[in-house]
């Protein structure tokens, strides 16, 4: 048998196995993210008529959006909630995530990422629930704010757009942590010491050479924080007290009482949409294998 | 060659492990089969109910479970959306009752899921007149299901922090003097019920030229409030003072409040206010149709009837006028027992759209929510 035949061999034979264990990733991804995927397309192009689904090609539940401004409005504030989140996140998690790599001591550091995520640990629900009584009239917030004289009146801080960023910021600046702080800590630090020796000061250091270092943890963390933020229905129910409606908020009101599963099938495609935009826009500095 | 005698003796064919494994087979799965159809026989027969919350008080359910050497299989659900696309998902015979609200009866009914009940063994006739609703609970002369409990979507509040006086007429409730300490009950339906009561409209004959009229009530009503919340927020910004009024809300509300928050309470303003009730039935793919059937009887039965209107999810009055005699005088106060006769005669059953209407109804409390 010629080398030719047998490297052929090998070849079919390595990837026989690359396919072996390729395939269970690939079933589960067909099983539950393509087929349900396919299975919700296929329902956002349904009708209820009355109260009959009635399977088609119709671009009715489409339409809607553009006919009714509650449910551009419902895109537009969880595009505003989102964002909001993301950013404070990110400024908040970043300089957590620096004083956890480079100024608490090696020993210590781990301690401090658990402390950092210790919140993780309580219930999402219950953890919501807590911040509603934190921030309620009578709550911690206004008591001490009334005790130290700042406000004679108690502010309304509950069951607004400020506890749901709130309550999203909390859980997210715990995630954005663990990505910065993976990014930070593989930094060599050659990269400062060059830079300092070239003669750049500390905040040209970091503008030039850390930051974008780091940009692949962020943008992950980032990028995470985005499409768990805005598929999220918990939060701004529990907190933002539907004083305004996010994308999925409307769904659960689509499938309560009427269950009409195509428009809201059409609203969850909407989300997708919005996700694979975020992921284009960040997919540049989406580096997993720098985590 | 002495060795000889320490050597063991040629192995038996049972030595062989692997032939142990098949000997032994079949009379270890002679074993199990035996064991599985032992365990099979004196296996709890099961039932499985599609209920609310207030069906999943232990103190409910044990007694039935006790008398019929029955396990209840419970699943609450909110939204007769959710339920009926649940059933649909199901196989015929996973379930076998369902609590429904009882506006949407007819939809179940419409859907051939519920099987017709023996009305002549329910204790119908010592329900209260009003909630009876022979004509809701059935179709074509049958019935599908039957009334358990009812109450009212009304104005809930705190009698410490508002004027109980004011709380006489939706038009001061909703006034300037309340802004920033209301909080909506989170259903359309109700809600739009009493707006449509605030605006001399009747719960029954709400039609689509009525929208523009109730929703300008609701927008004056979602201006004054600092959120639209449900069942447990409500409960908790009323008990935190976070708001001093519930539109919506009623004895479901406070009730189990009330112990520990005597000031919580609720009326029905001179308008009137919006009445809500909940049905069960039996489900027709039900394969325990007769068990399923006792476990209603025993639902509206005195003493069923007793603990679902005391539930630790929420109270609400007892469809069963009976009831009454296992209720304790405390908790009929709490209850209002005694007021049942002016509250019924004066609450309207809450809206029970068409599905067109049903699609403008919620359109517009959306766009109100938005605003």
């Amino acid at each position: 048998m010629s080398d030719a035949a047998n490297t052929q061999r090998t070849l079919d034979r390595e990837g026989l196995r690359g396919w072996g264990f390729v395939a269970p990733a690939l079933l589960w991804t067909l099983a539950f993210f393509v087929l349900p995927f396919v299975v919700m397309g296929a329902m956002s192009l349904a009708t209820l008529e009355g109260r009959t689904l009635v399977w088609g090609l119709s671009p009715a539940n489409y339409a809607e959006l553009a006919e009714k401004a509650y449910l551009w409005r419902g895109i537009l504030v969880s595009l505003e909630i989102t964002l909001t989140v993301t950013v404070v996140s990110v400024l908040l998690a970043y300089p957590l995530a620096w004083i956890i790599a480079f100024r608490v001591p090696a020993r210590w550091q781990r301690l401090a990422l658990l402390l950092a995520i210790l919140p993780f640990w309580t219930s999402y629900v219950v953890r919501s629930y807590a911040w509603l009584l934190v921030l309620a009239r009578e709550g911690v917030v206004n008591r001490t704010l009334m005790g130290l004289g700042i406000i004679a009146e108690p502010l309304t801080l509950a069951n607004t757009r400020l506890a749901t960023v709130t309550g999203f910021v909390h859980f997210f600046v715990m995630l954005l942590t663990l990505t910065i702080f993976a990014n930070l800590i593989q930094l060599s630090p050659n990269y400062r010491r060059a830079a300092m020796d070239l003669g750049a000061n500390a905040f040209q250091t970091f503008r030039h050479v850390i930051l974008p270092l780091t940009l692949p943890g962020i943008v992950t963390g980032a990028f995470l924080t985005f499409v768990l933020c805005i598929g999220d229905y918990v939060t701004p129910q529990i907190l933002g007290g539907n004083t305004e409606l996010t994308v999925p908020q409307i769904i659960m009101v689509q499938l309560g009482r009427r269950a009409d599963f195509p428009l809201a099938s059409a609203l969850a495609i909407v989300l997708m949409g919005i996700v694979t935009l975020a992921y284009l826009a960040s997919a540049r500095w989406l580096r997993l294998d720098r985590l | 060659m002495n060795d000889f005698k320490f050597f063991p003796k040629e192995p038996t064919k049972a030595a062989n492990p692997r032939e142990i494994r098949m000997t032994r087979l079949p009379s270890l799965l002679l074993a199990t089969t035996a064991l599985t159809l032992a365990t099979q026989a004196s296996a709890q027969e099961e039932l499985n109910a599609l209920v609310w919350c207030d069906h999943t008080d232990p103190a409910l359910i044990e007694p039935f479970e006790k008398a019929h050497d029955v396990k209840v299989n419970l699943r609450e659900y909110e939204g007769t959306g959710a339920a009926l696309a649940l059933l649909e998902q199901s196989r015929p015979g996973d379930w076998d009752v369902l609590v429904i609200d009882g506006i949407d009866v007819f939809r179940a009914v419409e859907a051939g899921i519920l099987a017709e009940l023996p009305a002549d063994e329910l204790p119908t006739a010592d329900f209260f007149p009003e909630v009876v609703m022979a004509e809701n609970n059935g179709a074509d002369g049958k019935t599908y299901a039957v009334t358990e409990k009812f109450g009212y979507n009304t104005i809930s509040y705190n009698a410490a922090k508002v004027d109980p006086a004011d709380m006489e007429s939706l038009s001061t409730v909703w006034g300037e003097k309340y802004n920033g300490r209301i909080s909506i009950y989170d259903y359309y339906l109700p809600v739009m019920g009493l707006a449509a009561l605030a605006d001399g409209i009747e719960t029954a004959k709400i039609g689509e030229g009525d929208l523009e009229t109730i929703g300008s009530t609701l927008s004056t009503m979602r201006s004054r409030a600092v959120s639209v919340a449900g069942v447990v927020a409500a409960q908790t910004a009323l008990a935190t003072g976070e708001v001093d009024i519930v539109v919506g809300g009623g004895e479901w509300l406070t009730a189990v409040l009330a112990a520990e928050q005597p000031d919580l309470t609720w009326t029905i303003p001179k308008e009137g206010a919006v009445r809500w009730t909940q049905s069960i039935g039996v489900l027709e793919t039900s394969e325990k149709k007769d068990l399923a059937t006792e476990f209603v009887k025993y639902i509206v039965s005195p003493e069923g009837q007793s603990r679902l209107a005391t539930s630790s999810c929420f109270w609400g009055m007892p469809a069963n006028a009976k009831a009454g005699e296992m209720l304790t005088d405390d908790q009929k106060k709490v209850l209002r027992w005694d007021d049942q006769p002016d509250y019924l005669a004066r609450t309207q059953l809450y809206p029970a759209p068409s599905s067109d209407l049903d699609i403008e109804m919620q359109d517009l409390w959306l766009e109100t929510l938005q605003q």
